[in-house]
């Protein structure tokens, strides 16, 4: 095991970040153009549920999708009886985790992109006969652009760096749970400290161009609303 | 006006003063009584139990760290400042005396692990079967700990081997850092057998009995467990007591005995 650095939690980690973030802007386009525009009293309890992730310790979420992805709960048992597998200790199983623990940074940016636009836009589009799908792929999202690059890297970072979650139900498999910080820890626990730090720069130089790719997204893409 | 504003200031230094005497470190007679055990997932149960017992018999008080020996270790490694490390293992102790980190000539075998296969069902493991069940397969995932980090995952890497089973279980193997998270993975029926260490099976906080096999001892390598004294608490009269009470204490030999534990020699 010493000696040569395993790349597979690398590779397995950036498929894990490139699907959750796919199914996030999926779910989180509808759910953050609703809490937009919505009046509903609703809202603030929506918003709140999409926020806890962000206060919420990785262990707790860890073990509630411990509970209630098992076998034997309702969700985990209907995964088993649909693909004969565990939804636990599955790659699977690792996305919805991801896709949970990181939707607060898909919705929140897409939320204030949209709020930004307003209905005026819109209203406008549809005087032109633009249909309500027309008017939002050829309108709304063009213009939501800067909400949408920052909730894909946020959302693609913040999935690469979970850790509490899937320690708890990931159960370490190489090439379908073992993910980077995985790999990191155990690295770290087995006195591999040279592996340790090769993943963790990699993981700290990703980071910071994420980082700096939003700072500079939400410098050169100011809102263009008028 | 002038003097009313100097009595106040008066006011404020000897409140910062009363602050300043407050916060000085009145002797500090806890340390003295007071021991930090860094203590491996698989003896957190006997831990805790030993704790009151040492408390009763001494008066001081045991505070317990628990964690894989692997953490633990690189925890001493970088300053943590426990007075005893209750490892899973030989190694990690040894390593700790030859790093300057442990007190040479303190270690010793304070317990000698036992595996259990393990069910939360009753039915599941009948009596005898443990090997037959995992040769036939009829599960989908082995929880066990990650055999790199922890000794009782090596040991139960070991067994498998040994019953000639290690590859063929691959696909269905899942590894938890420690025993500790090996039983919730098993508990919480994620994993539908987990290989643990009997102390598990045994606790009273194991409100499951459900079933199990005890694995032979002789089919691993022996997981003997050492204790020693950090640099810290060279000079804790305390913490040498606690060694002392784990190495001979009746009462303390028969808590650990009863948790599945060999002890002796």
């Amino acid at each position: 095991m010493i000696g040569a650095l395993d790349l597979g939690p690398l590779w397995l980690t950036l498929r894990l970040a490139a699907i959750s973030t796919l199914i996030l802007l999926i779910l989180g386009t509808p759910l953050a153009w609703w809490l937009a525009h919505t009046g509903s009293r609703a809202k603030s309890v929506i918003e709140a549920v999409t926020a806890l992730p962000l206060v919420l310790p990785p262990t707790v979420l860890g073990f509630y999708l411990l509970v209630f992805l098992s076998p034997g709960s309702a969700i985990g048992g209907m995964w088993v009886r649909m693909t004969g597998e565990n939804l636990t200790f599955s790659f699977s199983g690792l996305v919805v985790a991801t896709v949970i623990y990181a939707l607060p940074f898909t919705v929140q940016p897409l939320q204030a992109s949209f709020e930004s636009i307003g209905r005026a836009p819109l209203e406008a589009a549809a005087t032109l006969r633009a249909s309500g799908w027309d008017a939002f792929f050829t309108v709304a999202t063009p213009m939501a652009l800067r909400g949408y690059l920052t909730a894909v890297v946020l959302s693609f970072a913040h999935a690469i760096g979970e850790f509490g979650v899937v320690l708890m139900v990931g159960g370490n498999i190489p090439g379908r749970t073992k993910v980077i910080s995985i790999a990191i820890y155990e690295h770290v626990e087995t006195l591999e400290y040279a592996q340790a730090h090769m993943l963790s720069l990699i993981l700290l130089v990703f980071s910071f161009v994420a980082l700096v790719a939003v700072y500079s997204i939400n410098r050169r893409f100011p809102l263009r609303v008028g | 006006m002038n003097a009313c504003f100097r009595s106040a200031r008066r006011g404020w230094l000897f409140a910062a003063l009363a602050l300043l005497v407050s916060l000085a470190p009145v002797g500090r007679p806890a340390r003295a009584g007071t021991v930090l055990v860094a203590v491996a997932a698989n003896f957190a149960e006997a831990a805790q139990r030993l704790a009151p017992v040492f408390r009763r018999e001494t008066g001081d008080d045991i505070v317990i760290t628990v964690g894989s020996t692997g953490k633990l270790y690189a925890q001493i490694v970088n300053g943590a400042p426990y007075d005893i490390l209750l490892a899973a293992d030989q190694r990690r102790p040894r390593l700790l005396e030859e790093g300057g980190q442990a007190v040479a000539g303190t270690r010793f075998t304070y317990a000698t692990g036992q595996l259990s296969l393990w069910s939360p069902d009753p039915r599941a493991i009948a009596p005898g079967q443990g090997p037959a069940l995992l040769a036939r397969g009829g599960f989908r995932h082995l929880a066990i700990a990650n055999p790199a980090l922890a000794p009782y995952g090596a040991a139960a890497r070991q067994t498998l081997e040994r019953l000639g089973l290690w590859r063929g279980l691959q696909g269905r193997l899942v590894m938890g850092q420690n025993v500790g998270q090996v039983f919730s993975m098993v508990a919480t029926g994620n994993a539908e057998l987990g290989i643990i260490a009997r102390s598990y099976a045994l606790s009273p906080r194991n409100t499951t009995p459900g079933s199990r096999w005890d694995i032979p001892a002789d089919m691993h390598a022996p997981i003997r467990q050492d204790a020693v004294l950090l640099k810290p608490a060279a000079d804790n009269a305390a913490a040498r007591a606690f060694l002392a009470f784990l190495a001979g204490d009746p009462a303390a030999r028969a808590v650990i005995r009863g948790l599945g534990y060999g002890v002796g020699r």
